[in-house]
């Protein structure tokens, strides 16, 4: 194509321009735990790496697993893992045509927002 | 090879090259995640605090040892196949497929370490 200008035209507007809303905010956290969940998986296969390995190569990843900061990484994976788990379940439902319309992918938004803090909070009291 | 028409050398391939692979495997990875992470979170956070000793033992057992292997090679799978989409949205050209490569790696490998140190501590 003869477009010479390619790479420096104004690009359409994107996320600044636009109100967030549930279903925008909640998709991006979908995509954001997803990811964010290697943290705490690399934590955790190093901690079972630890064990197969030695005592004390355990104490040493167990100590970083127990402290505060692993704490504050697992409790944050655990949230993140129930957030993604339910927003997977909604994308799911979304995959058979099934409440797209604005008022059942709000409930859906809220179920997913509401459930995953529910679910964190039965999961540190069970555990 | 000309044993295939133009047509179905085509047929299921958008422009991305490869039809709806990615997302089926999406599909299926997420179904089995949806049973795994659960038994996986009541699994692993149960033992997770306990001693040396207790962690050992209880890796030694069949049920807990195979829901944390499974659910790694599972899960490893669904991130690199997710973090893969992550990357094309937002980088491009080479350092794209660098990315990608790198995730690759360090999904397998982290599946393949997490699996090794189970089996030790299984058997």
């Amino acid at each position: 194509m003869a477009d010479v200008n390619r790479g420096n035209r104004p690009l359409s507007p994107h996320l600044q321009v636009y109100r967030p809303q549930l279903n925008s905010i909640t998709s991006i956290l979908t995509r954001i735990t997803g990811n964010a969940l290697l943290v705490g998986s690399l934590m955790i296969v190093w901690w079972l790496l630890a064990a197969a390995t030695s005592e004390s190569y355990f104490a040493v990843a167990n100590a970083v697993l127990t402290s505060w900061f692993g704490d504050l990484v697992m409790l944050g994976s655990l949230w993140a893992i129930w957030y993604h788990t339910l927003a997977g379940v909604r994308h799911l439902i979304w995959d058979n045509a099934k409440m797209l319309d604005l008022e059942s992918a709000d409930i859906l938004s809220w179920i997913v927002v509401i459930g995953s803090v529910v679910l964190t909070i039965f999961t540190v009291i069970v555990i | 090879m000309a044993f295939l028409t133009d047509r179905k050398r085509v047929v299921g391939l958008g422009s991305a090259k490869t039809g709806t692979d990615h997302f089926w495997a999406m599909k299926k990875s997420s179904v089995a995640l949806l049973i795994l992470v659960p038994l996986f979170i009541f699994t692993f956070g149960g033992i997770l605090g306990g001693t040396y000793e207790e962690v050992v033992a209880y890796y030694s057992r069949p049920y807990p040892a195979i829901i944390a292997a499974l659910t790694l090679l599972v899960g490893f799978k669904h991130f690199n196949d997710g973090v893969q989409v992550l990357i094309e949205d937002y980088v491009h050209g080479t350092m794209e497929k660098l990315l990608i490569l790198v995730m690759t790696c360090v999904s397998y490998g982290a599946a393949a370490v997490g699996v090794f140190a189970i089996a030790r501590l299984a058997l």
